[in-house]
């Protein structure tokens, strides 16, 4: 699904380097779960994929399903099937969640030279998948994430998934400012899009959110760099000694 | 040696006129004539003429305007059940105009309410204006006063649902409309005015609205489409006790566009909300839209908002210069004002100029102005969703604008509003 090899990453505006060299492989139907302190890349990486402005890629490569998609621009990712779910998820004032969902799923419908859907069959739809999320129809009124509490935008973003329906699904710390229950929402959400053509890579830093979403693989990453991958044991092995014993033994000087 | 006579700017200007005489509105033209010769044109030194150069405003001559047509598009406001008044280059054209004789309305033509000397617009005719000159002066409103060729008089008298839509067709190059409208609204009457068209080369309208207590009046106006045209604008309004006065104005295109709204609050919980969109994109022609707004609050409890938003890109101008004064005794005010520029590249500018004049100590008034290019972070978010760059730019600059479409209180106009907006930015991407 998603190949990522040797990728460097720097930013643009200065000489920093904060990918170093990122190895991963993800398969069709697997989910993989990256973890790692503050500071590490994870976000830079997720960013990286998704074409955002601003980093320059200094070396390495990225494949989803053989296109590669550093050449692309970030619609056309998006048209191809990679979907992020954002940290911070954006506030835009003044265009209602609806429109803008309407606006994204006929934009890719169309990219992919689909029927744009009519507005009875999108409401119906929306409606279905909203009301599995708790978003009730007041919010999809509302403007996009304006005056949405942290766990009404962490949802509203995989509603945006649940209706894009993409095959690879990067997750950037979704679990963050969650309660325990928007926490089980939110996974639920992402355990029903689980099938065997889509992938996830979910991004976090706590051991909690792979409680409910089971990873295959678990990666740890620090200082731009995959330092150890392993099954789900990893993530469990995190949450009773912490960071500190893994990146001493790979000579990082933690700090958390 | 022969001594050359040379005129002023003013002589120059009132020469190249064929002032009419007027019935009714004589002795208001004559008054008007005084207070121009008083004041003189507007100049650059002038304090709020400072961002905008009235030259080709006050020239003798109008600068030649081609007319411009967007295909396939319908004229705006074609879908709503409505009573047509069309002028074709600042004449009345009677063919293409609907009706005059409507329920709760008089309307009349003023070149034929001129006719006579007896009207009931005489009470209003350059009344609002004159009292609009002060502490300010607006000579070019003067002007259109004393030189006005035609407008209409409507005098509303019940709630009407009937929009009356003034439409100004531009065919001429080089016409030079002067047209002057005044509307009275009786007490608790209703009404709604749409505005749209370029008008002629170079358009002077003023407007004088009186809204008696409890009635309620609406205005929409999509002004533009023609890129090379130039305008100067006033709006009088009084607005009575318990009125509502909201004002809406799309500006789309426009080498020079000056629109002022001058307004009076003169009855206890009166409401006067005034907004304008302007996009300019300095490619096609050039673009200076200017929004030159005076409010006063003479009376207890009065709500005024101005919401002014412009988009702005390849060289184009925005200027506004907005003003609140609250009199002594105005107590209870609510003023709000803000005033947005959208910079859609770096070699646009945004003038402000806001203020501020309060005489009376239990107000609540605000304003803001902010200058600002698009949000990179939104447009990103956006095309991760799969929307393309430029559907995303759209998305957002309409956005931007939503505040001053939701002053547009009847959804069918705000959608059609919306529309057109969204046109000019499909029509304008890089
Ligand atoms: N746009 C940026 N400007 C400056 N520093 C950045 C930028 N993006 C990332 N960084 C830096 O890169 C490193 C990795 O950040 P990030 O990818 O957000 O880490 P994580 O998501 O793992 O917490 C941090 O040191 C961060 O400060
Ligand atoms: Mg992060």
């Amino acid at each position: 699904m998603l190949e990522i090899k040797n990728l460097h990453v720097k930013l643009e505006e200065e000489d920093k380097a904060i990918l170093k060299g990122v190895d991963l492989s993800i398969a069709p139907g697997t989910v993989h779960a990256i973890m790692g302190p503050n500071g590490s890349g994870k976000s830079t990486l997720s960013y990286v994929l998704a074409g955002r402005e601003g980093y320059e890629v200094t070396d390495g490569s990225a494949t989803l399903m053989g296109e590669e998609l550093l050449e692309m621009e970030p619609e056309e990712r998006a048209a191809a099937g990679l979907f992020l779910a954002f940290q911070y998820p954006v506030e835009i004032p003044g265009v209602g969640n609806m429109t803008f969902l309407r606006t994204a799923v006929n934009a890719q419908r169309k990219a992919r030279g689909e029927d744009e859907l009519s507005a009875g069959e999108f409401l119906k739809v929306v409606r279905a998948k909203a009301a599995s999320l708790k978003i009730d129809a007041e919010m999809l009124k509302r403007p996009v994430n304006v005056g949405f509490s942290g766990g009404e935008k962490k949802r509203n973003e995989i509603l945006q998934m649940a209706m894009l329906e993409p095959k690879m699904c990067i997750l950037d710390e979704t679990d963050s400012g969650l309660d325990v229950d928007a926490m089980r929402l939110v996974a639920d959400g992402v355990n029903a899009l689980r099938d065997a053509g889509r992938s996830f890579l979910v991004i976090t830093h706590y051991q909690r959110l792979l409680d409910h979403i089971k990873p295959d693989i678990v990666h740890i990453m620090a200082d731009g760099r995959i330092i150890k991958t392993g099954g789900p044991e990893l993530a469990l092995e995190v949450e009773q000694n912490g960071y500190a014993e893994i990146l001493a033994a790979h000579g990082i000087e933690g700090v958390l | 040696m022969s001594v050359a006579v040379k005129q002023t700017p003013l002589e120059a200007r009132l020469a190249a006129l064929d002032l009419p005489k007027g019935g009714f509105s004589a002795p208001a033209r004559a008054a008007a004539l005084d207070r121009l010769a008083a004041m003189g044109l507007p100049g650059v030194r002038d304090e709020y003429w400072r961002y905008t150069n009235p030259a080709e405003l006050n020239a003798a001559g109008a600068p030649r305007a081609k007319t411009f047509e967007v295909k396939d598009e319908e004229p705006i406001f074609d879908a709503i059940d409505r009573i047509r008044l069309v002028f074709v280059d600042g004449v009345f054209d009677a063919d293409a105009s609907d009706d005059l004789a409507a329920e709760g309305l008089e309307i009349s033509r003023l070149a034929d309410a001129d006719g006579t000397d007896i009207h009931w617009a005489s009470a209003l005719y350059g009344a609002l204006e004159t009292a609009g000159q002060t502490p300010v002066a607006r000579p070019l409103a003067a002007l259109n006063t004393a030189a006005a060729t035609d407008g209409v008089l409507i005098r509303v008298t019940a709630k009407v649902s009937k929009p009356v839509h003034l439409i100004y067709a531009h065919k001429s190059e080089d016409s030079d409309p002067i047209l002057h409208h005044c509307i009275k609204l009786e007490e608790n009457s209703e009404l709604t005015l749409l505005e749209n068209g370029p008008a002629g080369a170079r358009f002077n309208k003023v407007l004088e609205v009186d809204v008696a207590a409890g009635a309620r009046f609406h205005h929409i106006r999509a002004q533009g489409r023609d890129h090379e045209r130039r305008a100067v604008t006033h709006i009088f309004a009084r607005v009575g006790a318990e009125a509502l006065f909201k004002s809406f104005t799309m500006t789309a295109n426009g080498v020079l566009t000056r629109n002022e709204c001058v307004i009076d609050m003169v009855g206890d919980d009166a409401v006067a909300h005034v907004a304008g969109a302007a996009l300019g994109d300095g490619a096609v022609a050039e673009f200076h839209h200017d929004d030159t707004v005076f409010i006063t609050h003479g009376a207890e409890r009065g709500e005024s908002r101005q919401v002014f938003k412009k988009v702005l890109k390849h060289g184009a101008t925005g200027v506004f210069q907005g003003k609140i004064l609250v009199k002594p005794g105005a107590q209870k005010t609510d003023g709000y004002q803000i005033s947005q520029s959208l910079l859609l590249d770096d070699d646009c500018q945004f003038l402000g100029k806001p203020e501020l004049e309060i005489y009376a100590d239990d107000v609540k008034c605000s304003h803001g102005s902010t200058t600002g290019a698009l949000d990179e972070t939104a447009l990103f978010y956006l095309r991760s969703r799969g929307v393309p760059h430029d559907q995303a730019v759209s998305l957002l600059v309409l956005s931007f604008l939503a505040d001053t479409i939701a002053e547009i209180e009847d959804e069918t106009l705000r959608d059609e509003i919306s529309a057109r907006l969204e046109a000019w930015l499909s029509r304008h991407r890089d």
